[in-house]
């Protein structure tokens, strides 16, 4: 019995929303987990924003004015990495996972989220890989998911973004994660519409299967 | 006196800088309360302390790099 809490989820899909309303969401979800709640799977699309990394160096925004004429914000964030850029259409998965359940140990987990993302983009017929040095997931030496997590006491949180129909356009205002590299997409490489629900669908049933989890949808 | 060390992060990290400490050197800290954070490449962990008591030095300060299981601190235990 004690196995099978153990082994459950919680997914919660947040839909299109604001970045800092799901900061909040994650830090309850991570106060939860410690406490000893159900380990949870927030997914979600963000609403226009850049948000930098311990690491981030400030010369990786390109344009500030530019930015801030679109409306986008700018936010310091404690995860790993350097800068990044959500946008509609990308998927952005926040596992609140107990380390401790799997291994303590960040690399290991790091390649467990770019194999996530892998499996995903594999049941779509997209070819996808690791690049040594280079954490995230690369089709053809683009860029199509990035990673940065941060830990407390040893519950991980931020994650994994992928983008699914992203207007890549957005990533001209920055130096994605501090590199002179090119961003793209499913729809790009699959030169058709791919919907958002159904990529979902396969996420949770590629992080159920990556981490030997049993999800429980939540509304 | 007690030390707050560099935890082992996983295999083939050997270092981490410090990004930030929560404390500064006299204030009170709880038993595991996070005390500093620490980032890699791709990851911020919070580091807690292992005891209670007070900051009594900031031995690696921020943005400098330490080695695992390297002080990053010293703590004057509270009885």
């Amino acid at each position: 019995m004690l196995g099978a809490l153990v082994n459950n989820y919680h997914v919660q899909d947040l839909s299109l929303i604001d970045y800092a309303a799901t900061y909040r969401i994650q830090k309850e979800c991570v106060e939860r987990v410690i406490a000893g709640g159900a380990q949870t799977l927030l997914l979600c699309e963000h609403l226009p924003v850049i948000t930098l990394g311990r690491l981030a160096k400030e010369a990786n925004v390109l344009s500030r004015e530019a930015i801030a004429s679109k409306g986008i914000r700018i936010i310091s964030v404690d995860r790993g990495g350097d800068v990044t850029l959500h946008s509609p259409g990308q998927l952005v998965v926040y596992p609140i996972l107990r380390l401790e359940n799997f291994k303590k140990d960040l690399r290991w987990y790091l390649h467990q989220l770019e194999q996530v993302a892998i499996d995903l983009l594999m049941t779509f017929g997209i070819v996808a890989d690791r690049i040594p040095g280079k954490t995230g997931v690369w089709v053809d030496g683009e860029k199509i998911a990035s990673i940065g997590i941060g830990v407390k006491k040893w519950v991980a949180f931020h994650g994994l973004a992928i983008n699914v129909c992203t207007d890549l356009e957005v990533f001209d205002l920055i130096k994605p994660c501090g590199l002179d590299i090119r961003m793209t997409s499913m729809t790009r490489l699959k030169g058709e519409p791919v919907d958002m629900g159904g990529v979902k669908e396969r996420l949770v049933e590629c992080f159920s299967r990556g981490f030997g989890l049993k999800s429980e949808i939540r509304v | 006196m007690s030390f707050v060390t560099l935890p082992d992060l996983g295999e083939g990290i050997e270092r981490a800088i410090v990004a930030c400490w929560y404390f500064k050197e006299g204030d009170v800290v709880e038993e595991g309360e996070d005390i500093l954070e620490v980032v890699t490449d791709k990851a911020v962990f919070n580091v807690p302390s292992i005891t209670g008591g007070v900051l009594r030095k900031v031995l690696v300060k921020d943005g400098q790099e330490a080695r695992i299981g390297e002080a990053l601190g010293e703590i004057r235990e509270t009885n």
